[in-house]
């Protein structure tokens, strides 16, 4: 029937269709990612050659920006893992009423701006913050001990606190299809709660693990609204660097050249996501058939 | 187990939002409780710039939700009618908004949009661009979801009954598709909303987002009408949300 309607007279060929939202995609998007990678080939002084890379990428305040970007994502990845793993564990398997409410909560909390959090936590652990404010009113001293949020700790709390349910969720959906049959057997096999994780539900959770892993590990990456709240002028990542470069220096060659090590680094990631998310989706397939 | 959950649940992601809450209206807080409660921080908001800045919020997202409403759906659409391998070409080229840094995207728009002959720079239009190429991932993604568990039963039936194409698309699949129409509306709205990082390359003195005044308050040192526009910018997403009621988020999306 398909192909009938295909071959009628007249009508327009599929393909086509796809054309208008493309261009729109090309004009707003595509071309303008492209005037990027050519800006970062053009340096002011004319001519096209590579010499803003040579510039950009032997100078100190790059190089501290691309480690602190990985080490602040890699770390924060990390702790949303193992934050979100637990938390997903105890919402699953543990019964209680409130399951239902919680998942809107989190559909909420993510709805909303990740620089929230670094506003909460300058009034939390900020240097005239509750903590330590309880701390100077307990001990009379002048000053609270922490003073961390301007260093790359507090970024580090902050995205843990913000990315940790893009881990949950993934987990969560692949403990509901965990057959609990098995978890019953293994415990009435004398099998404790600790064999149980590792054994039943750890396998069960790699994949979900793997994808919500490298998906935050994308958005760490690329997240700016958390480091740009924090004010912190020691911390400066990649997207840190493209915005202080073209808007605070006005050298847009230079952030051009930034901009497409960031681009490579987050698309290449992203890609690897892309992938990690197929081959788990398959898999669960596989088990499924 | 309960006790866990209350020790780790509960400080971690309820806290920031009643924090910011309670501070909105609160005097003064540096101990355990605020000193005393006030509403002259939205008193004082409420005659500042601030109220022009939520309706700069409100109208940039809502055209940029709606513009990636329609050009997502419609690409969503046409990739369902594509074959294997260009779906694919579509699926990375819509979602790949998505894997570049917000900041990247804005200083692309910059770098383009700055001379004639498309002379967006220093207007409205360039931050609506912006958030418009952000959150239009989203909303093809969902729409594709969508489609893709759409049952073809429907269609076929309505095409062997002799309806044409164009029927069947507007009768048939866009009203089953309505619920995830609406709930991809409702996600790109609140992103827009809450936009911050392409915003800050782009915006122009007389169209500042919400983000943008809540950053201005808490960088000249004023927490405490930063946490009054905070809560005003949540609101104001929360009632959209709950509004469509269907929410989902960007984690069951991607």
């Amino acid at each position: 029937m398909a192909s009938l309607a295909l071959a009628a007279p007249r009508r327009v060929p599929r393909w086509l269709w796809a054309v208008p939202p493309l261009a729109g995609l090309g004009l707003v998007f595509l071309y303008p990612m492209a005037l990027v990678v050519w800006q970062s080939v053009s340096p002011d002084s004319g001519g096209h050659d590579l010499s803003g890379y040579g510039t950009v990428l032997s100078s100190a305040g790059f190089r501290t920006a691309l480690l602190n970007t990985v080490w602040i994502a890699a770390g924060s990845t990390l702790g949303c893992l193992v934050l979100g793993f637990v938390l997903a564990l105890v919402i699953a398997f543990v019964p209680f009423p409130g399951g239902r409410v919680l998942s809107r909560f989190i559909d909420i909390f993510l709805a909303f701006p990740s620089f929230l959090i670094t506003l909460a936590l300058l009034f939390l652990y900020g240097t005239v913050g509750i903590v330590n404010g309880i701390w100077t009113d307990a001990t009379g001293a002048a000053q609270g001990p922490l003073d961390f949020l301007h260093t790359p700790w507090g970024v580090l709390l902050a995205e843990v606190t913000y990315f940790t349910p893009f881990v949950m969720r993934p987990l969560l959906a692949a403990f509901s299809q965990l057959d609990t049959a098995q978890i019953e057997a293994a415990a009435s096999l004398g099998a404790r709660a600790p064999r149980i994780v590792r054994q039943v539900i750890w396998p069960e959770a790699l994949p979900s693990l793997a994808a919500g892993g490298s998906l935050v590990l994308v958005m760490c990456l690329n997240e700016f609204g958390i480091i740009l709240f924090t004010g912190a002028k020691g911390v400066t990542t990649l997207p840190m660097l493209v915005y202080s470069k073209a808007i605070l220096d006005g050298d847009y060659p230079g952030a051009c050249v930034v901009a497409v090590v960031n681009i490579a680094l987050s698309v290449a990631l992203y890609g690897l996501y892309r992938v990690v998310l197929a081959r788990g989706t398959g898999g669960a397939r596989r088990a499924g058939a | 187990m309960w006790t866990v959950f209350f020790a780790l649940f509960l400080p971690v992601f309820a806290l920031p939002f009643l924090v910011i809450l309670v501070a909105s209206f609160a005097s003064g807080w540096s101990g355990a409780f605020p000193s005393g409660m006030t509403l002259g921080h939205y008193q004082e908001i409420a005659h500042g710039d601030s109220p022009h800045a939520l309706v700069t919020s409100l109208v940039t997202a809502l055209v940029a939700s709606l513009a990636a409403l329609a050009v997502g759906t419609w690409a969503a659409l046409a990739a369902q009618a594509l074959r294997r391998r260009g779906r694919r070409v579509m699926d990375a080229l819509f979602m790949l908004p998505v894997a570049v840094p917000s900041v990247v995207v804005g200083l692309s728009l910059l770098v383009a949009f700055s001379k004639p002959p498309l002379l967006l720079n220093g207007t409205p239009a360039i931050v609506i661009v912006a958030h418009t190429v952000l959150v239009t991932a989203f909303a093809y993604q969902s729409v594709g979801a969508a489609l893709a568990r759409l049952d073809p039963a429907y269609e076929q039936s309505a095409a062997s009954l002799g309806a044409r194409p164009s029927y069947v698309l507007w009768r048939v699949k866009l009203p089953l598709l309505l619920p995830s129409l609406t709930a991809a509306a409702a996600l790109c709205f609140a992103l827009s909303m809450g936009e911050l990082s392409a915003t800050m390359m782009l915006y122009p003195p007389n169209w500042v987002p919400l983000p943008v005044s809540v950053f201005g308050a808490t960088d000249r040192g004023a927490l405490f009408s930063g946490a009054a526009l905070a809560v005003v910018l949540m609101a104001a997403t929360l009632a959209v949300l709950l509004a469509v009621s269907r929410i989902r988020t960007k984690a069951t999306y991607r």
